[in-house]
């Protein structure tokens, strides 16, 4: 069943035939035909946003919150250029992604033509793969084969360059199941043999911790019930980071909190102390391994990754197994359970007897006040007042995120959408969108900082338009907050450019955009501030202004080992008679 | 202390771990990419070496099977064995790239390139520049009165060995084509 019709009009088909149901885009010259085309359906909704950037961060909440691949339309040059920020942050984060951009006709191509750029050469180490288009014969094909790639094996962004010819031009439509088998078909199954080696550790170790990334995300829901299975059976301690939120609840038995540069004391001792680490879909990221040579010089290590390029990278593992975490849980799980299901009891009751005296430390703690509201407390009471209700969190970058991530607690995969690898401010505002527009009746909070909200804050206007009730929780505390931190830390506290002077009245920006805001400054009106944004049906900015000056602990400075983090004043208190007990 | 448990003055220092570029061994591995001959792609490889750092010591890239749009690169790079071991999952995780090999490890390989020399001057040391590229199998594929031009294919060894004696001899301009190889037996 091939048809003749035109490129752009293939392009629309194809998304169609791919199971896209929304866009988000920005019309141009380049790009002209393609909009003739949308304009004239219904299936595909295109959402018009203020900004190229967050077009791309909008799919990637909208990719990441429903599993499924997000889509971009941009134009040539400037359309192009503004989504390679979005593209390299997806790219770090594995999120999948098809963003397709107009350029000059074909017979143009390098001669300095109005709005053209160099679009695949710009953004090839930005994407997962890319395509120049030259003849609209291949365009069916290609955009089916972008798909396979975008969401086939390690996730990612890859972007389709299309001249105005070719959308003009006529060829043959070719479906899905029509286009070629692609080659790239990344192993999903892990050997068997590394499988077994690992369970033969589990069933000896006595200080055993899984390890989780977003990979386990990325595998799908399925991945996060098996680990919670796996977790739950074994009675191993969970930790997992920033990306990785979700997939084992915090509020299970389990649970460590995140590890890492800010993650708790007891997930970074424990990960420093462990006897056997088992990394399913993390990285190494240096945010987590603090410096190499003292990352967790004691324990075996195995990592899961269905990318081989990950596995040995920065740390070398003792057992390496590629493949999808889903399928590798699933065989591993197997194969314990057809061994006897054996643990070390002994070794890990006593394990958890160190991990609970760990605890006991409450490196979380801070110094409340009646006064001013401290960021954690303005979380504290999100937490409180939102848990249990239908809830996506998506962030900006800095303390704020960190504190997010710390003091709220993720249930389920897919609630927590965050920029980890490429931590880019200005994505949580875009991000919330897109989670909003996928999950039109649930609630979608960005927590945000008042430097990264200003980013993109014209996206505002798309969720007034839209009808997106995003709930924009902006911890002002009018500092570029995580700067300031390691300014005052690391660089004798010379606070060189890291305030944020003459800022907007954010209650007047929202009511300049058509949607409401409120200011909150006093702790004893947190609770019904927060109320009255959940409760607000529609976009809302609450203003919190915070504690200017408080620090995010723990911390582990760049360059140092897990077991030398920093403790906020709180925590240390009391603690510190014990005679340096901060380092174990 | 400060109230952040931080002793004062001691905060000055880097933040920063440059990591020692540790003391492991480098090694030069001969790489074979057999690549879709797509637009690009040579691009994507040696992006790939650039935008992480990698070493290119030769590189040579053609289309060797016509029909099904296949190309091979051989590239001859250097690197810590761990490096070796990234470059080559970093190159494998390329979506136009069908298989990677390391010939140095793989076995036996035969490694060739193929080099011209341009060699000018009259008199003895013209006479003395054919004797020895008579003795290194080189063969005479251009002459004038006052030049030759010698064409030779061996090691890359073979190849700097001749380019060192011609040297003095008049040797003013050398192409060469980086380093094709293959493993050995069936
Ligand atoms: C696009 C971009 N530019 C610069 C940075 C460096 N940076 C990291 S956090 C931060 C400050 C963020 O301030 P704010 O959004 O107010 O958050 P806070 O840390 O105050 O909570 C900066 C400048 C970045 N991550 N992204
Ligand atoms: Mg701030």
């Amino acid at each position: 069943m091939s048809r003749q019709m035109t490129g752009a009009k293939m392009v629309v088909q194809a998304l169609k035939d791919q199971g896209v149901e929304v866009v988000f885009g920005y019309p141009g010259g380049a790009v002209l035909p393609i909009y003739d085309e949308i304009f004239q359906q219904n299936d595909i909704r295109h959402i018009l946003v203020r900004h190229e950037q967050g077009a791309v961060h909008m799919a990637e909440g909208y990719a990441r919150s429903t599993g499924k691949v997000g889509c971009v339309l941009v134009t040539s040059g400037p359309g192009a250029t503004n989504a390679v920020t979005g593209l390299t942050d997806a790219l770090m984060d594995s999120i999948p992604l098809v963003c397709l951009t107009g350029q000059v006709p074909t017979f143009m191509i390098g001669t300095d033509g109005f709005q053209e750029a160099d679009t695949v050469g710009i953004t090839r180490p930005c994407t997962k793969h890319n395509w120049l288009v030259k003849d609209t014969e291949q365009l069916a094909e290609t955009i089916h084969q972008a798909f396979h790639v975008a969401r086939s094996g390690r996730p990612g962004p890859v972007l389709i360059d299309i001249p105005k010819d070719v959308q003009f031009a006529t060829g043959t439509y070719r479906a899905p199941r029509e286009a070629k088998v692609s080659h790239y078909q990344p192993k999903m199954k892990g050997d068997i043999a590394a499988i077994t080696a690992l369970v033969e550790l589990m069933e000896k170790a006595e200080r055993p911790i899984f390890y989780t990334g977003g990979g386990v995300i990325n595998s799908g829901p399925a991945a996060s019930q098996l680990l919670r299975e796996l977790v739950d059976a074994t009675g191993f301690p969970v930790t997992s980071t920033l990306m990785g939120l979700g997939a084992y609840p915090a509020s299970g038995k389990n649970w460590l909190g995140m590890l890492g540069m800010h993650g708790l004391y007891e997930a970074n001792l424990a990960m420093h102390g462990c006897d056997l680490m088992i990394n399913l879909g993390a990285r190494f990221d240096d945010r987590i391994t603090g410096r190499i040579p003292d990352f967790s010089p004691r324990s075996k290590k195995a990592h899961v990754d269905i990318d081989p390029s990950s596995i040995n990278k920065v740390i070398h593992v003792d057992v390496a197994i590629t493949g999808d975490v889903g399928h590798v849980l699933e065989d591993l799980l197997k194969v314990w359970k057809a061994r006897g299901r054996k643990v070390n009891k002994e070794g890990l009751a006593k394990w958890w007897g160190q991990i609970e005296q760990w605890k006991l430390k409450k490196c979380l703690s801070y110094r409340n006040s009646q006064k001013t509201i401290k960021p954690q407390y303005a979380l504290e009471r999100l937490e409180a007042l939102t848990r249990g209700r239908d809830r996506y969190v998506t962030t900006e970058v800095g303390q704020h995120q960190m504190w997010a991530a710390q003091f709220l607690g993720f249930e389920a995969p897919n609630r927590w959408m965050t920029s980890g690898g490429l931590g880019t401010m200005g994505y949580g505002l875009p991000a919330s969108i897109g989670v909003q527009i996928a999950h039109p009746d649930a609630l979608v909070i960005n927590v945000a900082g008042e430097a990264s909200w200003l980013m993109n804050m014209q996206e505002m206007g798309t969720a007034v338009q839209f009808r997106a009730p995003v709930k924009q929780f902006i911890l002002n505390n009018e500092r570029l907050g995580m700067v300031r931190q390691w300014q005052q830390l690391l660089h004798g506290e010379r606070y060189s450019q890291s305030w944020s002077e003459s800022l907007p009245d954010f209650v007047k920006l929202a009511e300049a955009f058509g949607c409401k805001g409120a200011k909150v400054d006093s702790p004893k009106d947190m609770d019904d501030a927060i109320m009255a944004m959940i409760e607000y049906d529609g976009p809302y900015i609450l203003d919190v202004l915070v504690e200017k000056h408080e620090n995010c602990f723990p911390m582990i400075p760049s360059g140092k080992p897990h077991n030398e983090m920093l403790l906020g004043d709180a925590s240390t208190e009391g603690a510190i008679q014990a005679g340096g007990a901060v380092l174990v | 202390m400060s109230p952040l448990n931080i002793k004062k003055g001691s905060t000055s220092h880097s933040a920063y771990d440059l990591r020692d570029p540790n003391a492991q061994a480098i090694e030069r591995h001969t790489l074979a990419v057999l690549v879709d001959n797509e637009a690009g792609v040579l691009a994507r490889v040696i992006g790939l070496f650039s935008g992480r750092g990698y070493n290119i010591d030769s590189l040579t890239v053609a289309e060797v099977d016509h029909q099904g749009h296949r190309s091979r690169i051989t590239v001859v790079t250097r690197g810590t064995p761990a490096v070796i071991e990234q470059i080559k999952a970093q190159l494998g995780r390329l979506v136009p790239v069908h298989d990677v090999h390391d010939l140095t490890v793989e076995g036996p390989a035969v490694e060739r390139e193929l080099a011209l020399f341009k060699v000018t001057g009259t008199g003895e040391k013209r006479i003395e520049a054919l004797r020895l590229a008579e003795i290194f199998r080189a063969n005479v594929v251009d002459s004038t009165l006052q030049s030759f031009v010698f064409e030779m294919t061996g090691t890359s060894e073979k190849i700097d060995a001749f380019a060192e004696l011609m040297r003095p001899l008049g040797l003013c301009d050398v192409a060469r084509t980086g380093v094709a190889a293959l493993s050995r037996g069936a």
